[in-house]
């Protein structure tokens, strides 16, 4: 009898708590069904046609995009800013959070307080020095000179959730690795960094989606066509009046799924995280 | 008073590459194309550049002024009171000889109306020395439309005449289940122009610039019509719901999937129109007067200006460049690709029926930046903001002229620099 | 003698220390710290963004002090942030926990709630806009929202959602929510993948139920990670901006305005680049005093 009316309570609880998660996964996955159905119609189809599969489908817009939008080029330099701007986050900002979280030098906290202030002091009105800043040192219109400018602006976040996951690694695991030998860039390398692999796929995920998705610091530092990211391309169809919706939609889309399959291959070590065996004592 | 430069100096040495900055999304590609065609004719390298949207242009713009790197070739999208310190700064070039070279003949080939916007008079309250320093590729001007279908259905023949016709009208269509008019007056320049238009009807353009010197109050009887004719507009349902926060591409959306009889828009919009509903059957017509004191006098101007940066070493080459693509054929294409407006007069011939009929309303055009002097931003702010709280309806326009004078009082004892 | 190996061993054991947060200070002065210095310098002038500066010194911050539509800004940022901080914070902790357990589709929902963060503005713009259109038109209501309330029965519900005072703000704050819940989302799930199972077994075994876990294992272990995320959510929903544009182009009157689009009216409205600058450093220090009592919150919640 008891074990009835528990096996009843755990199967009403699991509906419930499915229909709480499928409710809000519909809505979030709308757009991107409306997102993907635009794509497939026509500019003077796009706001008429109610059907939920449009009554005919226009496969020209992806080609259109990639080819209108220069899609190649602008893909490949989106690819390499994240690809540079993500790993130069990783590291150095795991070094200096590794350092906060771990190590002692003077003025320690100050720095660390420095940092997290930079988040919330925002630079809206900055662009003007930074732009003469960046002239001065002959870095506009280069690929170096962007990719500096965004580590700088996914550092401070990177940097506090580091520390916060150096901050709970057991202190047996740091006098084990020391007792190993290990220098303090060995502990940092073989000790922290592993532990914090959800971080890193925290981080990754943010910082590569805020890099792909950014074009205000693209426009202003970058010039030359052949160095300018996706997203300069995807202005490209949001005319100054006109706007050609549906291949609009398909860039977005083509856009997307980058970013999606980044976030396919790094969510999994959010999950994985550390096994209780690798907890020593 | 020291102009303050930070950078590096100007390249010194002339070249055959002439870099222009644009933001015109959709004429990219008609200025590579010409730019390739130029250089196939002169052996000049045109470097076109686009920076979009025209917010991201404008910081380039400033950013690019203060390290002294701007192109030969730009344009610079904001009030006249910063072009003409542009000027005063020594980064756009006159080029009133340029236009008057030949007795004129630049100058003659194009709209009295497009040159203007980047005109500055003898006697300028600015201090520029008078002359011509923009050249402009495209004219525009804000008139209302119409849908002829909607308005057949309503069985009403031809657009208003008068105010009273169009409120009437309005009722009609209420009646018939079709909502009368829409524009996108979220961006308070479009809703500024509307209110413009009528408050030359009301008052003429000496009582407008009195106000804007602070002779007139906005508490006088006739701006408070003004403010009426948006309290009446509302009172009458005669304007769409969400009017105050829907972007003009959203009113043009509107517009072209015909939700709304009556529109008030830029002559962009026929290429907007054209895109989303090839079978839309509408008309232009001016705004409706309201009064017979004066005449209602629509905006029009130059579309899009480019200047030419007086720093450079290329600036004849620059010049010479413009010219072109001032030069008739040169514009049949732009007008042809884009359905815009020309600003060559020659050019007008090749443009749609359509264009046809907002390029009529140009001679009765003025444009605040043709006006010997403009309000105070702070003070058009309160003014188009009010507007927008009499739509809602939750302000009197008296409440709101009161605020508005307010406003300016504050503003007149900080003093102008 | 002993003393000074001492001292010399401190300062290059000092020295090295230091010398891991080297590329990161160095980058953070020239990126953040120059342009910095020359905001705070500019907030003491009038300047248009061509020509002529001219000192004013404190002038800029005397009138923002005066400013009522920029502190009704910033409470208007700071009400969507309480949303955010309850309903979006909430919503993210509870689809954590709810996938993190052993449930099937795990993966499945682990992708989906990451999608609104990855979609651009103009899809969330165009796509919200649609849902909340107020029109009618033949009859049937444009927006999708309104069109299911009106066929479901709730006819009185019909609304003019982003038109309206009173339902502006509320509408923005929960798309706002809708968007941002999946970083929430995230970071929580991290977390909770680092908090040692054997906490759990333990409390299992004393007897514990869900409710007594949930709020003497989950909670107490997430404390630094909880406040991570409500400082992230605090520094990013103060600074909402592009979301505004999309849904309502340049405000409804003043009621939708937050601190972002006051200093971008300033800037570019009125061209008055110094007072904007005095706004950011202003406005700069509000969110820093924030986040410095969230935390001394949260070091209290902790001692208890």
């Amino acid at each position: 009898m008891k074990t009835n009316r528990y096996v009843l309570w755990g199967m009403t609880k699991s509906t419930l708590i499915h229909v709480f998660l499928l409710s809000v996964a519909l809505t979030c996955l709308f757009p991107i069904f409306w997102m993907v159905r635009c794509a497939f119609m026509t500019n003077d189809t796009v706001f008429v046609d109610k059907a939920f599969i449009p009554h005919h489908l226009n496969f020209n817009n992806f080609a259109i995009a990639w080819t209108k939008g220069n899609f190649a080029v602008y893909f490949l330099n989106s690819v390499i800013y994240t690809v540079c701007v993500v790993t130069g986050i990783v590291i150095i900002s795991s070094l200096a959070a590794f350092a906060f979280s771990r190590l002692k030098f003077p003025g320690k906290d100050f720095v660390f307080y420095m940092f997290v202030a930079a988040m919330m002091i925002p630079l809206p009105g900055s662009f003007v020095a930074l732009f003469v800043l960046m002239t001065k040192l002959h870095l506009v219109n280069t690929r170096f000179g962007y990719i500096l400018c965004m580590i700088n602006v996914g550092l401070s976040m990177s940097i506090l959730i580091f520390k916060t996951f150096f901050d709970k690694m057991p202190q047996e695991l740091e006098d084990a690795a020391r007792i190993d030998g290990c220098g303090k860039i060995g502990i940092w390398w073989n000790m922290a960094m592993p532990f914090a692999r959800p971080a890193i796929a925290v981080i990754v995920i943010f910082n590569s989606l805020n890099i792909w998705n950014e074009y205000i610091l693209a426009t202003l530092l970058l010039e030359d066509t052949r160095l300018m990211p996706l997203q300069r391309g995807l202005v490209v169809f949001q005319g100054a009046n006109s706007t050609d919706y549906p291949v609009l939609m398909a860039g977005l889309t083509m856009a997307a799924i980058p970013i999606i399959l980044i976030y396919l291959a790094m969510q999994k070590h959010i999950v994985k995280g550390l096994s209780s065996g690798e907890v020593i004592g | 008073m020291l102009v303050i430069f930070a950078g590096c100096s100007q390249p010194s040495n002339p070249s055959n590459k002439i870099i222009l900055w644009h933001w015109m999304t959709d004429r990219n590609d008609t200025f590579l194309k010409l730019a390739q065609q130029y250089k196939q004719e002169t052996g000049i390298e045109v470097v076109v550049q686009l920076f979009a949207p025209s917010d991201s242009y404008s910081q380039k713009i400033i950013a690019a002024a203060q390290a002294n790197v701007l192109p030969d070739i730009y344009g610079i999208l904001d009030k006249k009171s910063i072009v003409a310190d542009f000027i005063k700064a020594g980064l756009a070039a006159d080029l009133t000889d340029a236009m008057e070279a030949e007795g004129g003949k630049w100058r003659n080939s194009l709209f009295d109306k497009a040159l203007a916007d980047r005109r500055f008079d003898a006697g300028n309250i600015y201090g520029v020395k008078p002359g011509i320093y923009g050249v402009p590729i495209d004219v525009t001007n804000e008139q209302m439309l119409y849908n002829k279908k909607l308005l057949s259905k309503a069985g009403i023949k031809a657009p208003p005449k008068t105010f009273d016709e169009f409120i009437k009208d309005a009722q009609v269509l209420k009646r018939v289940g079709i909502t009368p008019f829409v524009s996108g007056w979220g961006e308070l320049w479009l809703l500024d122009c509307f209110a413009s238009n009528y408050a030359f009807n009301i008052m003429g353009e000496d009582k407008i610039f009195a106000t804007y010197r602070g002779e007139v109050k906005y508490t006088d009887p006739d701006w408070i019509k003004v403010f009426n004719v948006f309290a009446q507009l509302r009172d009458k349902g005669v304007l769409i719901d969400g009017i105050v926060t829907k972007g003009n591409k959203y009113a043009e959306q509107d517009f072209a999937l015909e939700r709304a009889a009556f529109s008030f828009n830029g002559s962009w919009c026929v290429n907007v129109y054209h895109d989303m509903n090839p079978n839309l059957d509408y008309g232009v017509f001016p705004p409706p007067p309201i009064s017979e004191a004066h005449p209602l006098k629509i905006w029009g101007d130059a579309g899009s200006t480019f200047v030419v940066n007086a720093g450079s070493p290329n600036k004849d080459k620059a010049i010479a460049f413009l010219k072109w693509l001032t030069a008739q054929d040169q514009q049949v294409v732009l007008a042809r690709q884009t359905n815009n407006l020309p600003s060559n007069k020659q050019a007008i011939s090749v443009i749609s029926p359509i264009l046809g009929e907002f390029a009529k309303g140009m001679d009765q055009s003025t444009h605040p930046n043709i006006w010997p002097l403009n309000e105070d931003p702070s003070v058009a702010e309160a003014f188009d903001k009010g507007i927008q709280d009499i739509i809602i309806g939750e302000k009197t326009p008296q409440q709101v002229a009161q605020d508005v004078q307010k406003v300016k009082d504050s503003q007149s004892l900080k003093g102008n620099h | 003698m002993n003393q000074k190996v001492k001292a010399a061993a401190i300062f290059k054991d000092n020295l090295q220390n230091f010398c891991f947060v080297l590329p990161a200070f160095a980058i953070f002065c020239i990126f953040y710290i120059y342009p910095f210095y020359k905001m705070i310098n500019l907030s003491f002038y009038d300047w248009r963004g061509i020509g002529p500066m001219h000192f004013i010194a404190l002038q800029n911050y005397k009138e923002l002090l005066g400013d009522h539509l920029w502190w009704d800004s910033i409470w208007h940022a700071g009400y969507i942030t309480l949303i955010a901080l309850t309903f979006q914070n909430a919503l993210a902790f509870a689809l954590a926990l709810a996938c993190d357990r052993e449930i099937r589709m795990k993966r499945f929902y682990r992708v989906v709630f990451f999608i609104p963060p990855v979609l651009s503005e103009v899809v969330v713009g165009l796509i919200w806009n649609w849902i909340l259109n107020p029109e009618l038109q033949n009859g049937q209501y444009i927006g999708l929202l309104n069109h299911l309330l009106y066929s479901s029965g709730f006819p009185q519900l019909v609304h003019n959602w982003l038109g309206d005072p009173k339902t502006a703000l509320t509408t923005i704050a929960i798309v706002n929510s809708w968007k941002g819940f999946g970083w929430g989302f995230i970071m929580l799930l991290a977390g909770l993948q680092t908090i040692d199972k054997q906490l759990y077994e333990a409390a299992k075994i004393d007897g514990a139920g869900a409710w007594k876990t949930f709020t003497n294992v989950t909670v107490p272990m997430m404390l630094p990670v909880i406040l991570v995320v409500v400082i992230l959510t605090i520094l990013g929903c103060m600074q909402v901006f592009v979301l505004i544009l999309a849904l309502v182009n340049e405000g409804l009157v003043h009621h939708t305005d937050v601190p972002v689009t006051r200093i971008f009216s300033a800037m570019q409205n009125t061209n008055r680049f110094g007072y904007a600058c005095a706004l950011a450093v202003n406005f700069g220090f509000i969110l820093v005093c924030i986040s410095f009592m969230t935390k001394r919150l949260s070091d209290k919640a902790k001692q208890v």
